[in-house]
Parts: structure tokens; C-alpha cells; sequence
């Protein structure tokens, strides 16, 4: 008994290595048609950077290497490919232009996943030194954490199934059951509309239960449901009623006033020489919406 | 299986009997074997056997990243069992103490671990204390929770030692620090060590927990690549249990048969034994 | 520690603590049942429920409870078994804790001693009298500790069903968490609940202690 057991064991770590062994590289989301996709833009990274009062870009130019904050399962936003390893989506894009302008090259960067539950936290502990990803801002996070931007405006909408006519809106979700995830702003938002709310800690896990039917609806910004939709088209759709504003925000240590002027400093050279625009079009343009009207810095 | 004990429990079948059981047997062969077959059929036609929910093994990243998750799974287990060990060994000798402040202390702090669940303490200390590190808060949780169990489990093994045993030491006129580490430990550790081990298996689980923190163990890595594949069938969930629960079941059987193989080596008599909790 | 007296967190709290005793109540009594079946079966004359029993018991105590909420949560829908996340958590947490249950058994009947079989047997009962007559009564003595043990950890892993979305204690601190209110104050209230919850359940084991106590 036990020696077929420790057998067992063998095999399948044996199983395990020489699957190893032989494994592809390259990724399946490689898809071939890619001829009229549009070109993501490149960043020249700056040499001249100084930003000494900042204690967070003092820490990261020491090390050589800057963390920037992301979320890594959104489409088209922040996503980060497990068969290559690389980070894709218009959030890393802006994290990338930021990066370049405070002096850092893409190959600098160290990418670090942060839940949302976990924002303020990873910010104000110092696990990452800027966050950019869905991050609202909002008052109460203000009090933790400092925010640059927005760099975009969204809206919370609904993500249904293509043939659901019965969904209109938020006021159509009254004891429907609609999936979110724990700790985002959305939680409160669809509460008020009456709707039973399931919550889980990752958006795929919702949207996975919507095709299963376990779920009518699944809420958050707009923004990352297009890209669900986009990535199952054919079968969800976005309701297309937005009923919240959402400012996007780059997350950064409360009060590093220093910084926080380099990255809107950042953000608006990026957004006035087109970068913005082409970041947009070649993530979440993809999705078949147009780009929006860039949102006006707010300096304070 | 001890043969021993569970065959007392019936006749050696007769003939007629061994039919019975034998057409029994078949029966609930055939019926487990049509449960597995409905779940298999159902999770066929959901889609969950396409080649799209299995590619992402095929990749050399993927397999590294479940490679990378299993060592740090194992990096996890490694300090918490180690940290629960030394943890357990001063709080059950803080509960045997002679003094009632320092048993009143144990007790209490023994208690309080014991009933809170991983998952609140894991979360609390990242979030109050080790922020910039959840590798920390996952280790000290477990160490927590754990030691506190330990701290049971020997507690139990001392008390379960024959007293005739410390009396003879006290005749012989040891002191109660020698008559516990050499004469009452070393017996309970013996007798207590499967419930010991069985415990360790429980930290190895736990250390799944460190998912809610985004630490990125074995589960973690699991859950990205599941959520970050869709197919048209959906995200490959069952897939990924598929691969990743049989490696963390090898894990602890392994764990298990370890155990087992020092227990054979240190046997001397036969003192009872109790599995470990939860 | 005001986070409770704030706009309706008492009530939600108060939700959260009775959904945290409702998850446990009803997972412990169906481990209990379920253990004793898997027991039965680990020590039965067929040789296909053993290999059932054992199969069962180290495939469910091997693999991490949140393995087991994943593949309850996502897998049962895809076999078409469309439930509340409560019921799905039920079934994860009970097949789960069963397996525990079924081991400690299995390990106290093995303390029964072995006349105790004998005697029965030769008063002509059958394999399912002398277990459930004479054996399991003897051994459920025996394994009054481990038992507890099991049982003052069942609400503990009951909080991984927050992550699933069941409204309990583990969800109430999360919400708290979001909802921006300090760590403290949220650990404070919930350590208290679970610190109750765990004294009534060790209350409850001493007084059947005491009660199924004999003169030996």
C-alpha cells in the first residue's frame, strides 16, 4: 500500500516535470487577423527625471526599477496574459506613458496585482509606488491615498445575456440577481435599485456565472464589461445605460504632491501628442466603442 | 486498513453471503460508475473538455507558473509548520504550567486562535501589520492558528501519558523541567504524532487561504489562469480544479506517508492514537 | 469599535452572525450524518464501499476547502444542479467536514474493544446491529475530544463561504473593509462573535461529555 502510494507520487511529479519540459511558448490569444489592428503607440522613456521630494520615486530610482499597482483579469484594461506573461489593456498603457515620463523604460517595471479590496493598502504600505487600475476616485479613498488624474470617465453599467430583453437598465434589476465584486463601488450603487446582489472577488467569476445562467446580470463600469462582451461576443452584451460616474484615478501615496504633479504632467503631455487616443483605440476600441472625450486633469 | 479490528465486526461470509455482497458490490460499482459517467457526459457537453479549456496547460509559462506556485506553497508550509511547531511546544508547556498567571495567559491566547477562522486573521494582519508583505501575514497567520492547535494536540499527548510515569520520575527525584522534557514529552510526542501530522496537512490546505491577499501560491495561480482564459464555454474552473486539486491531494498524501513511515520507525508499544481536527 | 453603532451595521452584523451559526448548524448535523455513513461504509463487509470510503475521505481531506467551494460553486451548475450559493456552500462545507467526521470514527471504533464485537456477534447480530447497536455508542465515547475539535473548527472554515458570496461574518468584515471603517474596530466585533461561537460549541461538547459519561 504504501509503496504504491510512494509510487503514485513519483509518477506524477515525474508527469508533472516532464510535462514541464515540453511545454509551447507563445500564447493562443495570438490570433492571426491581425492586419488593420490598430498600432499601439511607444513612449520615449525621459533621462532627465528629478524628483527628489518624492519619496516614492526616491525609492524607485534606487532600486532601478519602479511597482506599479494593476489589476490583472480585466480585458482590454489590465490583463495579464498567463500563457506569456506579459500585461496588456488601456490601464497598462497609461502605467507604461507614466512610467516612461518619470524616467523608468517598460523593462523597469515591476507589474504587481492588487485586488480591489486590497487598494489602499498596497498604496499606503508601499507594496506598489502608483496604482493605475478602474481605481475611482472618490472622497473616502482620498483619505488614505492620493490621487493624479482622471484619465478616464466611466460608468456603471450592466453586462446581460445577448437575447435578454427584460434588462433595460438599473431600475429593471429590482430582485434580479445581479453579481459584482466585494469591495467596489458598484456594491452600494445597485443596492439601491433593489436587486439581490451576489458578490465574488473576481469579475470573471461573475461574468462565468451569467453563462451559466446563475446570474441576470453582472454590474461595474462599463469600461471592463465591453471587454467581457467583446471577449464573448456573441452571447453578452452591454445594457448601455450608464447610471454612475466613475473617474478613473492613478493611485499614489497620500500626499507625494511631488509625484502626483509628475504623473498629471505625464498624463497631459500623453494625452495632448495623441498617445491617449491610440492607446484607446488599439485596448479598449477594440470593444467597438469609440474613444470618449479626454477628461479634463484635476489639480489640486 | 486495520483488518484486524473491522473484520470482528462481521462473520466471514458464507457462500450466500458472499453473493450478497458481491451482487451488492456490483450494484454500487455500477451506480458510482453512472454518477461519474452523468458528471463526465454533463461537463463534456458543457464544454468543459474542449481542447480551448485544456491549451493553456500546453504552454511553458503556464506549467512554470503552477510550478512556482507549488514552491511557494511549499515556502509557505515550510516556516508556518516550523513557526506552529515551536509555538505549540511553548503554549502547551505555558498550559501545563504550575503557575495559574501563565496558564491563565496560554489558555487565553491558545482559545482565542483556536476559534478564529484563518481567513479573518490572515486578512486583519495584512491589513493592520504586515501591509507591504502578505507573505508575512499568510505565514504568521497559520502560525498563529496552528500553533494554537499544536498546543492542543500535545497538551492532550502529556495528560494521555500513564501517570505512573512522572510519579516514578518525582520518586526518582527529578524536577518538574526534567521530568517533562525527558520523560513526559518524548512519550507524548510518540503517541500524538499522527494527530501531530495530521495537523501539518491541515497547514499545508490553509496556506490556499493566502489567495485572499493576492499572495501568489499554488490556489492563486490556479484562479489566473482560469479567470484570464475564456473560451466560449466560459472560464476553465473545472479544468483548473481538475489539475490543481490532485496536486495539493499528492501533496498532503505525501505528507501523510511520511508520517506514517516515522511512525512505523518509531513504534515502540502501542499507544492509542486520534486524528487531527479540521 | 463604533462600526457597529453606525448606519445600519448592527443590523447587517447581527445578519452576518446568524448566517455564520446558520451555515455552521446545518453543515455539522449533515457532516455527522455523512460521517457516520462513510465510517459505515470504511468498515463494511462490501469491498466496494471500503475503496468508496477511502477514495471519498482523501480526496475531500486532502484538497484545500476553497479548492472544494471552487468546484462546488463552478462545477455543480455545469452538471445543471442549479442552487443558492448557501446550499452550494452547505454541500462544500459538510462533504468537507464529513470525511474529518468519518476518520475520528473510524479511529474510535478501532478503541472498541475487540469482545465488544465478539459478544455481539455471537448473540447472532448482523454486521449494521453490532456496529450501530454496540460499536458506534462505545466509540463516540472515545472520540468526545477529537469530535469537539472538529466541530469548534466547522464555523471557523465556515468564513471561506464569504469569499462566496453567503452574507456572514467573513462578508460583513469585508463589506466594513470597503465600506472604509478601521481594521480594529471590525476585528474587535467579529473576533467577539467567533469567540462565542466557539465557547457555545465547546459548552455543548462537555455537557454531552457529562451526560454520556460511565463508570468504567
Amino acid at each position: 500500500m504504501r509503496t504504491r502510494r510512494t509510487i503514485a507520487v513519483a509518477l506524477s511529479v515525474l508527469t508533472l516535470t516532464a510535462v514541464a519540459a515540453c511545454g509551447k511558448e507563445g500564447s493562443p490569444n495570438d490570433d492571426a487577423a491581425g492586419s488593420a489592428k490598430p498600432q499601439l503607440p511607444t513612449y520615449t522613456v525621459k533621462s532627465d527625471v528629478k524628483l527628489d521630494a518624492s519619496p516614492a520615486w526616491t525609492k524607485a530610482k534606487k532600486a532601478g526599477k519602479i511597482t506599479i499597482g494593476a489589476k490583472s483579469d480585466q480585458p482590454f484594461l489590465g490583463f495579464e496574459d498567463v500563457q506569456t506573461g506579459t500585461r496588456s489593456g488601456f490601464d497598462i498603457e497609461i502605467a507604461k506613458m507614466i512610467a516612461a515620463d518619470l524616467g523608468f523604460a517598460e523593462n523597469q517595471i515591476t507589474w504587481q496585482t492588487v485586488a480591489s479590496a486590497n487598494r489602499e493598502t498596497a498604496i499606503s504600505g508601499g507594496q506598489v509606488d502608483f496604482y493605475v487600475g478602474t481605481y475611482s476616485i472618490n472622497d473616502k479613498r482620498k483619505a488614505s491615498v492620493s490621487f493624479a488624474g482622471p484619465y478616464y470617465i466611466a460608468g456603471q453599467d450592466l453586462l446581460v445575456q445577448k437575447d435578454n430583453t427584460s434588462i433595460t437598465g438599473p431600475e429593471s434589476t429590482k430582485d434580479k440577481n445581479v453579481c459584482t465584486v466585494t469591495g467596489s463601488t458598484s456594491v452600494d450603487q445597485i443596492k439601491k435599485y433593489g436587486a439581490k446582489v451576489t458578490q465574488y472577488d473576481s469579475y470573471s467569476q461573475c461574468v462565468d456565472k451569467l453563462l451559466t445562467d446563475e446570474v441576470d446580470a453582472v454590474t461595474t463600469d462599463d469600461s471592463i464589461l465591453k471587454g467581457y462582451a467583446a471577449k464573448n461576443a456573441g452571447k453578452l452584451k452591454v445594457v448601455g445605460k450608464t447610471f454612475s460616474t466613475e473617474n478613473y484615478g492613478v493611485g499614489l501615496g497620500k500626499d507625494d504632491k511631488a509625484l502626483r504633479d509628475a504623473i498629471s504632467d505625464a498624463l497631459k503631455a500623453h494625452e495632448d501628442n495623441g498617445d491617449w487616443k491610440k492607446a484607446y483605440d488599439a485596448t479598449l476600441g477594440l470593444s467597438g466603442s469609440a474613444a470618449p472625450a479626454v477628461p479634463a486633469l484635476e489639480r489640486y | 486498513m486495520s483488518a484486524g479490528s473491522a473484520s470482528v465486526l462481521y462473520d466471514a461470509p458464507g457462500p450466500r453471503a458472499r453473493l450478497r455482497y458481491r451482487v451488492f458490490g456490483v450494484l454500487s460499482v455500477v451506480g458510482i460508475a453512472a454518477l461519474l459517467w452523468f458528471a463526465y457526459s454533463s461537463l463534456a457537453d458543457a464544454g468543459q473538455f474542449s481542447a480551448a479549456m485544456w491549451s493553456p496547460f500546453e504552454y511553458a509559462r503556464v506549467q512554470q507558473r503552477i510550478v512556482d506556485g507549488m514552491l511557494e506553497t511549499l515556502k509557505v508550509f515550510g516556516l508556518s509548520a516550523l513557526f506552529s511547531l515551536v509555538l505549540g511546544a511553548l503554549l502547551a508547556a505555558g498550559r501545563l504550567s504550575d503557575h495559574r498567571p501563565v496558564r491563565a495567559v496560554a489558555t487565553a491566547v491558545v482559545q482565542f486562535f483556536r476559534a478564529m477562522p484563518l481567513l479573518i486573521m490572515i486578512f486583519a494582519l495584512y491589513r493592520a501589520v504586515f501591509s507591504a508583505d502578505p507573505f508575512w501575514a499568510l505565514v504568521v497567520g497559520l502560525s498563529l492558528y496552528n500553533g494554537a492547535v499544536q498546543a492542543e494536540i500535545i497538551r492532550s499527548g502529556v495528560n494521555a501519558v500513564p501517570r505512573g510515569q512522572a510519579e516514578a520520575a518525582y520518586a526518582l527525584g527529578l524536577r518538574k523541567t526534567s521530568v517533562m522534557m525527558t520523560i513526559l514529552v518524548p512519550q507524548a510526542v510518540r503517541s500524538m504524532l499522527p494527530a501531530i501530522i495530521g495537523q501539518l496537512v491541515v497547514t499545508l490546505k490553509d496556506t490556499s487561504l493566502g489567495y485572499v491577499i493576492t499572495y501568489s501560491e499554488l490556489l492563486y495561480a490556479g484562479k489566473l489562469i482560469a479567470s484570464n482564459t475564456s473560451t466560449p464555454d466560459g472560464y476553465p474552473y473545472i479544468p483548473v480544479v481538475l489539475v490543481i486539486g490532485p496536486i495539493y491531494i499528492a501533496m498532503c498524501l505525501a505528507l501523510t506517508a511520511l508520517a506514517k513511515w516515522i511512525e512505523a520507525r518509531g513504534r515502540r508499544g502501542t499507544n492509542r492514537r486520534t486524528p487531527a481536527a479540521a | 469599535m463604533g462600526v457597529l453603532f453606525e448606519d445600519g451595521n448592527l443590523a447587517l452584523f447581527r445578519d452576518g452572525f446568524l448566517r455564520t451559526v446558520e451555515l455552521s448548524a446545518v453543515s455539522a448535523v449533515l457532516a455527522l450524518l455523512l460521517g457516520i455513513v462513510l465510517a459505515a461504509f470504511r468498515v463494511s463487509p462490501v469491498p466496494a464501499l471500503r475503496v468508496f470510503g477511502t477514495v471519498w475521505v482523501n480526496i475531500f481531506r486532502n484538497t484545500p476547502l476553497t479548492l472544494l467551494f471552487f468546484a462546488v460553486t463552478f462545477g455543480l451548475p455545469r452538471l445543471d444542479v442549479h442552487l443558492d450559493s448557501f446550499t452550494f456552500a452547505v454541500i462544500a462545507l459538510s462533504a468537507y467536514t464529513g470525511s474529518f467526521v468519518c476518520e475520528v470514527l473510524r479511529a474510535g471504533i478501532n478503541t472498541v474493544p475487540l469482545g465488544q464485537a465478539e459478544a455481539a456477534r455471537s448473540l447472532g447480530m448482523g454486521f449494521g446491529q453490532t456496529l450501530g447497536l454496540v460499536i458506534l455508542p462505545q466509540a463516540v465515547r472515545s472520540v468526545m475530544s477529537p469530535m469537539s475539535s472538529i466541530f469548534i473548527a466547522l464555523p471557523r472554515n465556515s468564513a471561506v463561504a464569504g469569499a462566496f458570496s453567503v452574507a456572514e461574518l467573513y462578508n460583513w468584515q469585508q463589506t466594513m473593509t470597503d465600506k472604509g471603517y478601521a481594521i480594529f474596530g471590525i476585528f474587535f466585533w467579529v473576533a467577539l462573535a467567533y469567540l462565542c461561537i466557539s465557547f457555545s460549541v465547546q459548552q455543548l461538547f462537555s455537557f454531552a461529555e457529562k451526560r454520556m459519561a460511565v463508570a468504567r
